[in-house]
């Protein structure tokens, strides 16, 4: 024995100095509350107050369990969620109206001058250049004030109403991200600027983190699976998406459905933290994605489809997706749909334009499926927009035939267009004759077609793909080699257990994707390639099936309600949506610096005359109706309203064609025509709950320049002739378009810093509101943990008291009720889909100007400043009398209303027969509103949707809500427990029972077509522009590389001494975009810093140690950091982790010498002209939800050891 | 037979997400106030890699733990019983503060009060302890997700005795690796840190185990933080005293998870009783190194053995704690199933926190400059079953982790948990559980009904199943101080003081 050395202490009072820890163990107060940062999570958690402190966080664990067998949601939360608290009491804090000291002075001086009216006074500034550029160029230099709450609200309002007054509500702009993660926050700033007629712009599309290929295939936004479904996969795909870093609090459904039986493949070219749970780990090279999926696509068709057929991939094909379709092959070219206007007995038939053929085979003809674009605006003949396989004209059964294969009328060779070192190629293509009124016509099947694109080799003349390892014929797993630097034997071994996976499972196959994927120029692309491995296995749709996107807490759940609230739509608003890709490319003066997508995009040579300039298009887009642009017009639309009376114009409708006639003799001139002229700037900017100037400024050196009138480091030189068709080009782009930024926060980051005047917001432990999101189906509350601490407020607060302001200082310059007119693009989910069969300039003459069809809507909209404050805080009569509508499904409300405005009436309300209005006064007030009237959180409104829903398919799945109709979920609910959500066909997911949400089941189980042109998936896109980009099939196109992109000249000739690299940035690890990233808690577990990430082999072929400083450059900025050596990333990429913040710790960049930038210091935005499609079913524009996206990834730079900088 | 209770918690390393929410979730609580500013009591490391402190399992350089000396008996490294003493003012192995870090926060006040100037204001780097400028080249997570690996993955001491080739290689994208090693005080049986205190001030708590250092009593000589091989007690410079991970009793006490097991949102936390024989301790920990992991797992004690419940009653331990042992997670994993295994039980301290080694990709070739993943041509579900080899973690490396080197206990549980991974995908997708599939489980050590258990507490778990607390009986600890009634009325009055510098 050895000599004793441990006994235990067991007697208590030996121990009484135990309650030293447990004293600070002991609280006063927990409160249910969540983070509202754009991160998916909507994590319930508890707050911890101590002596009227904050102390600390930690999650509830009370969530519902869902159905038996599913691992349950507990505990949601992460680091960064973990360390908020952090923020509440740090020195980083907002806690009182800052507002720039130059800029101050010069205002009190003003007003003295102008006898004590704020409005004029901003305008004797505006007009003053030289006071003008002072407080301009001091942007961002330090120089704050404390001033008073009242003065701070003063100045805002004064210069909104000067831009209303003097340039027009469409100067006003307002950005805001998410509304899912704070509704009632963003609801308070978009419902300001509907009332003033404001800008309001999007975001989900800016932050790229939209995927056009949804609404491409889908005509759907996005939908996904809540987390807890990947449990029923079975073959897990994880591309792009790190879900450790990005999906924290949902990472345990894949480690823990490994162990259920799923197999787990993970694509990602560093060795990321995802990449440990992978059986598999990939390691394709950056941007590659779309060669091995096209290869794997390839191998399915031949081994699933060609050699052998599975009897479930064939009927799901048929019935949910476009492959049966008809396509028209003209010139050797695949072409558009074959439509029912073209062929007996359908000629006649209401829509006809609207309605695509199948192959019917036991009538050997062309036949009318139910359920297409014409069905679902019809009419006439109506409720047969479903998915039932009948004839839509005679209610007899179909029977689609997929391909010509073994019944043709010819073979005919067909040109596709192959990028990259590819070329042209022609394949062999079985055919059937139809006759139509215009002759004979060629027509094959979008299955046919399909495999002519990819080679498969299926007994045809012409095709060359002998076998999996040719490697000049794409796309075989041997050609996708050169791309992806993947080996064949891995890319067929993964196909087939693909395809074996989802023939065994009937479709438990699931890609989860995200930014890693969607971030690149020709992401839609990518996303096509893989959703095609998902279509042909069967697996949208399905539960563990599917494509999960997990890019942005879009998903707003009670979105019916809300919208109303938000957009104004309660008081007759027509709100000005931006799309704020095009608004920043061209506002930002980023189009002035490049030569346009020609450079970097890959085009057909048959096309020529779309070889332009992308602002070329954009200018187009807007006249055509398929994109919103604001300014609309170069002239106040205040103003313009009052000539189109003063001219005469009576109704809506006269008032309208006053504008089409202007816009035609070019007295009325679109904004976007002339882009820098200053009649076409914004000018007051409203930033809240968003890094709009900071983190999320693709470009932002741009905007330092061309918006705030900075300092900037980009040295970026515009092309001597911008080969620029369609706009203006003014020869010496403006300084300093923005007249006052203002930022709503609760801390000090990057736009607050360079905004003229910062509001102290409350913290997300201080203010009551809603958070949703995609990842699970449970609504969240914020609740008050303690009041808003110092001078802060909530964001309704804050923009209902600068309501109340405008309000105030309206009175001598915008008297009374005037009018407005609101230039609206062609709308998604209306009639407007079937705008545009073929685009045309109304301009050159190809088709008349025709607003709702040919061009822009226009809406005349009244305002009435002086009662702007009222109408804000109270909901108004609309929604009774309209109800709420989603995806174009309306309900009616009225009683719920009536019910709403007993519990929380508007005393100000009432009387003369009036019904009383629900107030809106307080937070928790719009919370029970949005909760009353939304089929999400009312099971009677929910009803009421599947009746609606039920009426247009022809078929009735109120069933569907039968057992939750009595269910009201209120707020008190929502602080007791996490509540689900209900079953609600404004979602597509059927979650009865406990069942986990997955997309798309309600298309597949109920029969209700998706929101596109055939009604079903697509594979084949018949958009002339999709037809002329070569992008009608899947395709591949190479990624564009450093000389493309015209970005590193400059700092080339500067006399480099770096190495060129690629250069992304992934989402990080410790923050949620630039929140939580400034703080200590996660400084201390990162670096201190945001490091640049560098293969181990580059750093020391740049003679650089872990740690050293480095400087990263390109022309478009420079960014300063110290760099994290590691043989985890891929050579030749450096790796910044997303969203930095140039607050805390940046020093001065030697090279450029100064104060180094954020990671966004170093792209620019491009937009992909395709993408501006509208007028044309799927391909309509809505906001948030079509458009060209912010993307970022495609940037080179420099990378250089520095010596230890200055700060 | 001296039956005692431990409250053990387990680690599921194959579900670990790297997150550091339980670090967060810690200092938050626990050392967010000066002087414990750099000591997370939880910390994630990235392995391969150093930790921290780094190096931390470097004992040639700190001495930690204890060694069998040639006559077989056991020695605290650190110094002999008497030894100690001569050390007091003096201890080379002691980790200085740049083996932790020098925490720092940034200015960020300057952001607000800056006047207006030529260049941006940005809010720079300043020690915590000092308040000064300062340049930050450290922090308690500075190689996270192999940050800095030719510096510090690549001299992870764990490493030896994996083969050079595999070594060099794992600096390459056909083995490049890593995984998450979550740590808290193993609360051990054997603690050195008791031991090595001059002051005794460093005790094990009877009822549960934990290992607590007496705030009051403590004198600052520091002989813990050496002696501890896993450095999981801090030296407070503001207080003078030591502290160290308390296992978040006061949340235990009253049915809380410990904070990092609460919040650890990989569900890979289990929490529940361990019964063991205190008797046995002092034997099992001087064993020589091949018989150590196998005595120590043996002195846990079955807790349905009606010999052992007998023994247990008569230590003291109440129905109510014996209820929670038979049904202790913890308890299953460890002993039932064989699947968890201590950390570095070479240090002889007996630690009593435990881990289930994890699963690692399959690694790949490269040919022709292309990745080609290294799989059999004709299908395995899941190919590293019979290929352990194959992994990208090299089954030697997590040997030398969790046990003494001896590769056999990470194969028995690497194979354990493909066998089930491949069973419910038979079960799920081919619907069928056929002879060759009930033969690999035969070959795991399983049938069919222990892969469902080990699957269902694996995967599915609820809260309940995943943290299974005893009772405390509070009002019988405060009853042999004072009145309960007493104090029922007058809990929280009173001003509570802080321990006070070299009190």
């Amino acid at each position: 024995m050895t000599e004793q050395w441990i006994e235990e202490t067991v007697n208590p009072a030996e121990r009484k100095w135990e309650e030293f820890y447990r004293n600070r163990f002991q609280h006063d107060k927990r409160v249910r509350t969540t983070h509202g940062v754009n991160c998916t999570g909507s994590c319930s958690w508890e707050v911890f107050v101590k002596d009227g402190i904050v102390t600390w966080e930690l999650q509830a664990t009370d969530y519902p369990q869902l159905e038996e067998g599913l691992p349950p949601y507990e505990p949601r939360g992460c680091q960064r969620g973990i360390s908020y608290s952090w923020y509440l009491y740090s020195p980083v804090r907002v806690k009182y109206p800052y507002v720039r000291g130059v800029l101050i002075d010069m205002y009190r001086q003003a007003k003295r001058e102008y006898l004590g009216d704020p409005v004029d006074a901003w305008k004797a500034i505006q007009e003053n250049p030289e006071w003008r550029k002072k407080y301009q160029e001091a942007r961002g230099k330090g120089g704050f004030r404390r001033i008073s709450w009242d003065e701070a609200l003063e100045l805002a309002a004064a210069s909104t109403v000067h831009t209303v007054k003097d340039h027009g509500p469409d100067r006003v702009a307002g950005f805001s991200p998410i509304p899912a993660m704070s509704q009632v926050s963003y609801a308070a700033g978009s419902r300001f600027m509907s009332m003033v007629g404001g800008v309001i712009m999007s975001f989900y599309d800016w932050y790229c983190d939209l995927p056009p290929a949804s609404p491409e295939i889908w005509g759907e936004q996005t939908d996904v699976h809540e987390s807890a479904d990947w449990y029923n996969s079975r073959f897990v795909a994880v591309m792009g998406a790190n879900l450790n870093m990005t999906r924290t609090p949902d990472t345990h459904f894949i480690s823990e459905v490994r162990h259920a039986g799923a197999k787990l493949a993970v694509f990602s070219p560093d060795f990321s933290q995802v990449a440990k749970y992978a059986d598999w780990w990939i390691p394709a090279n950056p941007g590659q994605d779309t060669a091995f999926w096209l290869a794997v696509n390839h191998v399915l068709l031949k081994e699933f489809y060609a050699d052998r057929k599975v009897e479930y991939f064939q009927q799901y094909a048929k019935e949910n997706t476009d492959l049966p379709f008809l396509v028209q092959i003209e010139d050797g070219k695949a072409g558009k749909y074959l439509r029912a206007g073209q062929v007996d007995p359908y000629t006649g038939v209401e829509n006809s334009d609207w309605k695509m053929l199948v192959w019917d085979d036991d009538a050997d003809a062309p036949k009318l499926p139910n359920g297409t674009l014409g069905d679902r605006w019809a009419e006439e003949n109506k409720g047969k927009w479903n998915l039932e396989l009948k004839d839509s004209l005679t209610g007899e059964d179909i029977a689609p035939r997929l391909s010509f294969l073994d019944q043709h009328d010819d073979v005919l060779p067909v040109e596709l267009e192959f990028f990259g070192t590819d070329g042209t190629v022609t394949r062999s293509v079985p055919v059937r004759t139809v006759q139509t009124a215009d002759g004979p016509v060629t027509v094959t099947t979008v299955f046919d077609l399909l495999n002519a694109r990819f080679g498969v080799d299926r007994g045809l003349k012409g095709y060359d793909a002998a076998s999996f390892d040719d490697e000049d014929v794409p796309y075989t797993p041997a050609w996708q080699e050169q791309y992806t630097g993947i080996h064949r034997d891995t890319v067929i071994k993964f196909a087939r257990e693909w395809g074996r996976n989802g023939e065994l499972t009937e479709g438990k196959n699931l890609i989860i994707i995200g930014a890693g994927a969607n971030h690149w120029y020709h992401n839609n692309l990518l996303y096509r390639s893989g959703i095609c491995a998902l279509m042909l296995t069967g697996s949208v749709g399905v539960n563990g099936g599917g494509l999960g996107h997990y890019v942005g807490q879009e998903k707003l759940v009670n979105a019916a309600s809300w919208a109303s609230i938000a957009f104004g739509l309660d008081w007759g608003m027509a709100p000005r949506h931006q799309n704020t890709p095009s608004f920043h490319y061209v506002h930002s003066d980023q189009w002035r610096y490049e030569r346009g997508y020609r450079d970097y995009d890959s085009l057909p040579d048959a096309h020529p005359e779309n070889h332009d300039h992308t602002i070329d298009h954009q200018a187009r887009a807007v006249r055509q109706g398929w994109l919103p642009f604001f300014p609309q017009f170069k002239d106040n639309p205040i103003e313009l309203m009052r000539q189109a009376r003063r001219a005469g114009a009576e109704t809506d409708e006269e008032v309208t064609d006053y504008i089409v006639e202007g816009l035609k003799t070019g007295e009325i001139e679109f904004a976007i025509d002339d882009p820098d002229a200053p009649e076409s700037w914004p000018r007051t900017w409203f930033i809240w709950r968003g890094n709009a100037i900071g983190t999320s400024a693709k470009g932002h050196e741009f905007f330092m320049k061309h918006y705030l009138g900075t300092h900037s480091s980009a040295i970026a030189v515009e092309p001597e002739d911008h080969g620029v068709a369609e706009v203006n080009v003014r020869p010496d782009a403006p300084i300093g378009k923005m007249d006052l930024v203002v930022d709503l926060n609760f801390r000090m980051d990057t736009t607050a810093l360079y905004s003229d005047l910062v509001l102290p917001a409350a913290t997300w432990y201080e203010k009551d509101d809603l958070n949703s999101t995609d990842m699970h189906s449970f609504i969240n509350p914020m609740q008050a943990a303690v009041p808003p601490a110092w001078e802060s407020k909530s964001d309704w607060e804050i923009f209902t008291a600068m309501a109340k302001k405008v309000s105030e200082l309206s009175g001598g310059h915008l008297p009374g009720e005037m009018e407005d007119v609101v230039m609206q693009p062609l709308a998604h989910d209306t009639p407007d889909e079937m705008a545009q069969t073929t685009p045309g300039d109304w301009r050159t003459g190809e088709v008349e100007a025709i607003p709702g069809k040919t061009m822009p809507k226009f809406k005349v909209v009244k305002r009435n400043f002086a009662e702007m404050y009222e109408r804000m805080t109270s909901l108004g009569l609309g929604v009774r009398n309209n109800g709420v509508a989603a995806h174009g499904l309306r309900m009616q409300v009225d009683d719920f209303y009536d019910e709403l405005a007993r519990k929380q009436p508007d005393k100000r309300s009432g009387g003369d027969d009036n019904p009383v209005r629900p107030s809106l006064v307080r937070g928790r007030e719009v919370c029970e509103a949005i909760l009353a009237l939304d089929p999400a959180s009312n099971g009677e409104i929910a009803h009421r949707a599947f009746e609606a829903e039920s009426a247009k398919i022809g078929r009735d799945i109120t069933h569907l809500g039968a057992g939750q109709r009595d269910t009201r979920i209120s707020f008190a609910d929502l602080i007791s427990q996490p509540r689900r959500v209900l079953t609600t066909p404004t979602w597509s997911g059927l979650i009865g029972k406990g069942r986990a949400y997955a997309p798309y089941t309600l298309n597949v189980e109920e029969r209700v077509p998706w929101r596109t042109l055939t009604g079903r998936q697509h594979f084949y896109l018949d958009h002339d522009r999709y037809i002329e980009w070569g992008e009608h099939l899947p395709v591949y196109k190479p990624r564009p590389d450093h000389a493309m992109l015209s970005e590193t000249e400059q700092s080339l000739a500067e006399g480099q001494d770096g190495k060129l690299m690629n250069y992304i940035t992934p989402h990080g690890k410790w923050s949620i975009h630039s929140t939580y990233g400034d703080n200590e808690r996660m400084m201390t577990l990162s670096r201190g810093g945001y490091p640049v990430w560098l293969n181990s082999k580059d750093a020391v072929d740049l003679g650089i140690e872990d740690n050293d400083w480095v400087e990263v450059y390109n022309d478009n900025g420079v960014f300063v950091q110290r760099c994290t050596t590691s043989s985890r990333i891929p050579r030749g990429t450096v790796f910044v982790y997303h969203a930095t913040e140039r607050t805390v710790g940046i020093p001065i960049s030697p090279r450029r010498e100064k104060r180094a930038g954020m990671n966004n210091s170093l792209t620019r935005t491009r937009l992909k002209p395709v993408l501006m499609s509208g007028g044309y079913g799927q391909f309509t524009y809505a906001f948030n939800y079509w458009g060209p996206t912010g993307v970022n990834r495609d940037t080179f730079v420099y990378v250089r050891r520095i010596e230890r900088p200055d700060y | 037979m001296r039956v005692r209770a431990q409250m053990s918690m387990l680690f599921h390393l194959d579900k670990c997400i790297g997150c550091h929410t339980c670090s967060v979730a810690c200092k938050n609580l626990w050392t967010d106030r000066p002087g414990a500013e750099y000591m997370w009591w939880n910390n994630v490391e990235t392995r391969p890699g150093t930790g921290y402190p780094t190096g931390w399992e470097d004992q040639d350089h700190y001495k930690g733990g204890w060694h069998r000396d040639e006559k077989g008996r056991l020695k605290l490294t650190l110094h002999s019983k008497a030894g100690g003493l001569g050390k007091l003012f003096y201890n080379p192995s002691l980790p200085e503060l740049e083996d932790y870090y020098d925490p720092f926060t940034f200015k960020y006040g300057d952001l607000f009060n800056t006047p207006q100037q030529e260049h941006q204001p940005t809010a720079v780097p300043i020690s915590k302890i000092t308040g000064k400028e300062m340049e930050i080249n450290g922090g308690p997570n500075w190689d996270d997700d192999l940050g800095g690996s030719e510096v510090f993955a690549r001299n992870d001491i764990s490493l030896e005795g994996v083969d050079d080739t595999v070594r060099a290689q794992m600096e390459e994208i056909e083995r490049v690796v890593f995984n998450y090693l979550p740590r808290i005080c193993n609360h051990c049986l054997n603690p050195a840190c008791v031991a090595a205190c001059p002051s005794g001030a460093i005790y094990k708590r009877g009822e549960d185990g934990v290992v607590l250092v007496n705030e009051d009593k403590c004198r600052g000589w520091r002989m813990c933080v050496s002696a501890c091989p896993y450095k999981k007690v801090f030296y407070n410079w503001d207080t003078g005293k030591s502290e160290k991970c308390i296992l978040c009793f006061p949340r235990m006490e009253t049915g809380h998870a410990p904070a990092c097991a609460h919040s650890c949102v990989g569900r890979i936390r289990y929490m529940g009783v361990l019964l063991y024989d205190a008797d046995r301790i002092d034997e099992i920990v001087a064993l020589p190194d091949d018989e150590l992991l196998d005595a120590q797992l043996d002195t846990i004690l079955d807790p349905n053995d009606p010999a052992v419940i007998t023994a247990a009653k008569a230590a003291g331990i109440d129905d109510g704690w014996l209820d929670a042992a038979q049904r202790s997670p913890v308890y299953k994993f460890v002993k039932e199933w064989g699947m968890a295994l201590p950390l570095h039980a070479e240090y002889r301290t007996a630690a009593m926190m435990f881990y289930v080694p994890p699963l690692s990709p399959v690694m790949s070739t490269i040919e022709r400059n292309m990745v080609d993943l290294d799989l059999d041509a004709e299908r395995i579900d899941f190919e590293l079953l019979d290929q352990l080899d194959k992994a990208r973690l090299p089954v030697k490396y997590l040997a030398n982790l969790f046990s003494v080197g001896d590769e056999e206990p990470i194969r028995k549980v690497l194979r354990m948990m493909l066998a089930v991974r491949s069973y419910k995908r038979c079960q799920s997708v081919d619907q069928s559980i056929d002879e060759s599939t009930i033969a690999m489980l035969e070959a795991a050590g399983l049938t069919e009904e222990l892969a469902e258990d080990i699957y269902k507490l694996t995967t599915i778990p609820t809260l309940d199943d995943r943290f299974v607390f005893p009772p405390y009986h509070r009002e019988m600890s405060i009853e042999a101080m004072e009145d309960v009634m007493e104090h029922k009325g007058m809990a929280g009055f009173g001003a509570l003081e802080a321990p006070h510098r070299g009190a």
